[in-house]
């Protein structure tokens, strides 16, 4: 099991080596990858339909609780099959939609990575390893969606929705790491199995405001969704596959899973059914004015996953069996019309409902698919689509004092996303073809094989479901209600409401078809709600907090060593003060102290009087002097305090920085203009403060009960374990060696530092 | 500073603080003294040497940029670290051989190490006051 699901990783890194051979005829080797990635997890499909889980477990840190624990059920089961399915399909179709791209390598290693991500998401059972997953998929998305590197407006999309999912992500990291902390586990199972401990706990609603954070963003939901149309930007096969199939599904995942975990409260279920029925209804209206294929699927998608979370909300055994349903319906006709769009774009490069038509009498097997996917979209008998629209319907009616309101949202959004779905998948195809098209040809049968794959499957399940119900759907079931009881799905469940209000949406739907005609200007006509929508306010957000960022950093990144000091030694003090304010316990033992010696008396002296030249001479080198006596006397404290390695490194090591400090104050000129006196006053006041503080400080340490026993160790092992009498340089080179050898190499790098800094400088010069 | 006597002085300070660095670093594990004030004690005596005749002077003598000590340097101390490991023993146990040598008295893995330590001070001090003193 772990080697199926990091084989794309594995894949992803040994890519870059067989450049060559991907770039030439080898490609046509990497759909095998995810196919018997497919076929793998296929093979579980009857274990899984006789209501078996299977648990696989590696230890990654056990010691904190993570461990690479996998769980295939139902609904693992389904976004498996989906995502290697759709995954193979989608490399074959990459094999000829950039055929001869000089980047085709990187893109199979980007695609794979994010096919490994997924699936890892999808598995996990642990639910830190689950966010690291989802981590993953955004970070493989950015890469896909900025693949036309050289297009700013590429760049720019990339950019927006890994902020937006890299944020969303972050909340998802700290709701998984309170639901681990309330629920005493990260495993999902063991957290399952106490559930009722975590919906009492007192953080619960902040773990589910997180989890819905992390899977509103990922899931494109309002207010979130704006970076979803801009992630379009990707090569079709990306749209594909990430923002229709699998990767936008994450956050419908998510909620899924935690459903039988975290749902069934009144917070739950309200916050899903508003934020999922705006979203759904508000996209779909959006979908219904675009011209441009990508974009009204774009709509579309974000719409359907608005109708997900809708249902995942409403909560009920229905409503449940209608998303599990949906998402296979959605998946299957929504990838076929953009690997259609693709294929479009690609013959004759635009995208532009408006212009498009009669593309039937140049590609027929593509109009086909096209027309099933639509057909299924628009939940027509007996396409799938069809039974997943009854469930959704049949879940709204039944649900109580709000049944008719709902209803009618889900009516609504379904009629416009019917008219969203004919006209990406039906417009091009029929009436007259163009001249300019004329020349249009079928492309190379992995670009069109695909679509009608996944188009027929749209068909064959709506004629046969019995085909998935129970080694698929039943399972799926299983696992987000947490019950065993069985289910059916039917084609034909006679004349009813339900019925009827299924012919009156393709009634409406087709209508709106035949008198809507998308154009410039009803597009420009939503341009002008622009200003108040998600998107604009984000960015102004953005924008506030990019500035508000330069502000502070250039308020305190100045680029003064001295501001730089000011700033620290002033924070320190107000610490520290407010620490000493809160209670000292400092006396002096005066018992404890020994006699005070002349010597003692007069290095004390000379320090003073080193440090009034210091503060008050007007030679810099004067002062480095006086620092330097003040250093040497220190010294001699030490030396009188039995430190006699403290004592020669500090000697040597002033010598060196009078050395230094010299050699560079040589060079400047003379003290042109002095600081102005209330500086000088200030700077001495704070001296003074921090300085004060310190003595307290160290007084107040002298008062603390002193235990000595590291440094009983210390000497009474020096000789036994280490043969060296010199304590201090047994631990430097024996007892502490690795702290000792970072050290020297801490130091080497300061020397290379200094060096390449200086020398570069000297390079620029010689520039100029 | 290009006083003769500072000139002459520091012809034969040379020699003898390098060898006095020597002996603080052999010394160290018994008495105060060690690697570390050894490379410092010995980049004194350099500097001290480029201040009287200047630094292209000291550069002559020396014949190599002191920035490769960093490297041996740090080498020698992982090395002597990672000696241990192919007897068996853990990274940086303690290894001595049995008997002390002439002069230097007894030998073991840490005093490879502290030697490893005065080559990188002496590389490292070097390197930052060359370094400066040429730019300025």
């Amino acid at each position: 099991m772990i080697i199926a699901i990091l084989s794309g990783f594995i894949a992803a890194a040994l890519i870059p080596l067989l450049s060559k051979i991907i770039k030439g005829k080898g490609s046509i080797l990497l759909p095998f990858l995810p196919l018997s990635l497919f076929v793998y997890f296929a093979s579980y499909l009857p274990k899984i339909g006789k209501g078996e889980k299977l648990n696989f477990v590696y230890e990654w840190v056990p010691s904190f609780g993570i461990n690479l624990s996998f769980h295939l059920d139902g609904l693992s089961m389904l976004f498996a099959l989906l995502i290697t399915g759709i995954g193979t399909l989608v490399f074959f179709y990459t094999y000829s939609y950039l055929k001869g791209h000089v980047y085709l390598d990187r893109f199979y290693g980007y695609l794979s990575m994010f096919m490994a991500s997924m699936l890892g998401l999808v598995l996990s059972d642990n639910i830190i390893t689950l966010f690291i997953f989802w981590e993953l998929t955004s970070i493989s998305s950015f890469f896909l969606i900025g693949f036309n590197n050289d297009d700013p407006k590429s760049r720019k999309s990339a950019l927006l929705a890994l902020s937006i999912t890299g944020m969303g992500g972050l909340f998802l990291l700290a709701g998984m790491l309170l639901l681990g902390t309330a629920g005493g586990s990260y495993s999902f199972q063991e957290l399952l199995a106490n559930g009722s401990l975590i919906q009492e706990h007192a953080s619960y609603g902040w773990i589910i405001l997180l989890v819905f954070l992390g899977a509103f963003t990922k899931s494109a939901q309002f207010p979130f969704h704006f970076w979803l149309p801009g992630a379009m930007k990707a090569p079709t096969p990306v749209s594909t596959y990430l923002h229709s199939a699998t990767m936008v599904k994450a956050g419908i995942y998510i909620l899924a899973r935690f459903t039988p975990l975290l749902g069934g409260t009144t917070e739950w279920n309200t916050t899903l059914i508003i934020v999922g029925a705006v979203t759904m209804v508000y996209a779909a209206i959006h979908s219904i004015f675009r011209m441009d294929m990508k974009s009204i699927l774009a709509y579309s998608t974000i719409s359907a996953l608005g109708i997900l979370v809708f249902l995942i909300g409403l909560g009920t055994e229905e409503s449940l069996l209608a998303a599990g349903v949906f998402i296979l319906v959605h998946a299957l006709y929504k990838a076929t019309l953009f690997l259609i769009t693709g294929i479009v774009d690609h013959e004759t490069s635009t995208r532009d409902v408006t212009v498009l038509g009669g593309l039937r009498k140049v590609m027929m097997p593509v109009a086909i698919a096209a027309g099933l996917a639509a057909l299924s979209n628009a939940g027509a008998p007996p396409f799938f689509g069809f039974i997943g629209k009854d469930l959704i319907y049949e879940a709204t009616l039944h649900f109580g004092d709000w049944a008719y309101l709902l209803t009618g949202a889900a009516i609504l959004t379904n009629i416009c996303l019917l008219f969203a779905g004919l006209l990406a998948g039906y417009k091009p195809f029929v009436g007259n073809l163009p001249a300019e098209f004329s020349k249009v040809h079928l492309p190379h049968p992995t670009m069109w094989v695909p679509p009608l794959i996944l188009a027929a499957l749209g068909l064959i399940f709506g004629l046969f479901p019995v085909l998935i119900e129970k080694n698929l759907i039943q399972p799926v079931f299983s696992s987000l209600t947490n019950n065993d009881t069985v289910i059916h799905l039917k084609l034909w469940h006679g004349f009813n409401v339900v019925l009827g209000l299924s012919m009156l949406t393709l009634t409406l739907g087709v209508l709106l078809y035949w008198k809507l005609k998308p154009s410039e200007a009803l597009f420009g006509k939503t341009l002008k709600f622009e200003l108040f929508s998600p998107q604009t306010i984000a960015l102004l957000f953005g924008r506030l907090f990019s500035g508000f960022a330069k502000f502070w950093t250039g308020f305190f990144q100045n680029g003064y060593l001295r501001n730089y000091v000011i700033t620290i030694l002033g924070f320190l003090t107000i610490l520290l003060g407010y620490r000493l304010y809160q209670g000292v316990n400092f006396y002096v033992d005066t018992a404890k102290l020994t006699e005070l010696t002349i010597y003692e008396v007069i290095v004390v002296l000379i320090m003073i009087v080193s440090i009034i030249f210091t503060v008050f001479s007007r030679s810099r080198l004067v002062a480095v002097a006086s620092l330097g006596v003040i250093g040497y006397s220190i010294c001699l404290i030490f030396l009188f305090y039995s430190a006699p390695d403290l004592a020669m490194t500090q000697f040597s090591i002033d010598t060196l920085t009078v050395i230094l400090f010299v050699l560079v104050i040589y060079n400047l000129p003379k003290y042109k203009t002095f600081s102005k006196r209330r500086i000088r006053v200030r700077d001495g006041i704070l001296s003074l403060f921090f300085g004060t503080l310190i003595a307290i400080l160290t007084l107040e340490v002298l008062a603390e009960p002193l235990n000595r026993e590291t440094s009983i160790f210390y000497a009474e092992s020096a000789y036994i374990l280490a043969k060296g009498k010199n304590v201090v340089n047994v631990i430097l080179v024996d007892f502490r060696g690795l702290d000792t050898i970072v050290e020297i190499t801490v130091l080497v790098i300061a020397a290379i530092g200094v060096f390449s800094l200086l020398k570069l400088r000297l390079k620029s010069i010689e520039k100029e | 500073m290009k006083t003769i006597i500072f000139k002459t002085a520091s012809t034969y300070l040379l020699p003898l603080l390098v060898l006095f660095s020597v002996f603080i670093l052999l010394r160290g594990h018994y008495l105060p003294g060690g690697g570390f004030v050894g490379g410092l004690i010995a980049s004194i005596a350099f500097v001290i040497h480029s201040f009287a005749n200047g630094l292209e002077q000291t550069k002559s003598l020396i014949k190599f940029h002191p920035g490769f000590l960093m490297p041996i340097g740090l080498c020698i101390a992982l090395l002597s670290g990672a000696a241990p490991l192919l007897v068996g023993q853990s990274f940086m146990t303690g290894l001595w051989f049995e008997d002390p040598l002439p002069v230097i008295g007894m030998v073991g893995s840490a005093l490879f190490f502290d030697t490893g330590v005065y080559l990188v001070v002496i590389g490292v001090t070097l390197t930052i006051i060359f370094t400066i003193s040429e730019t300025l």
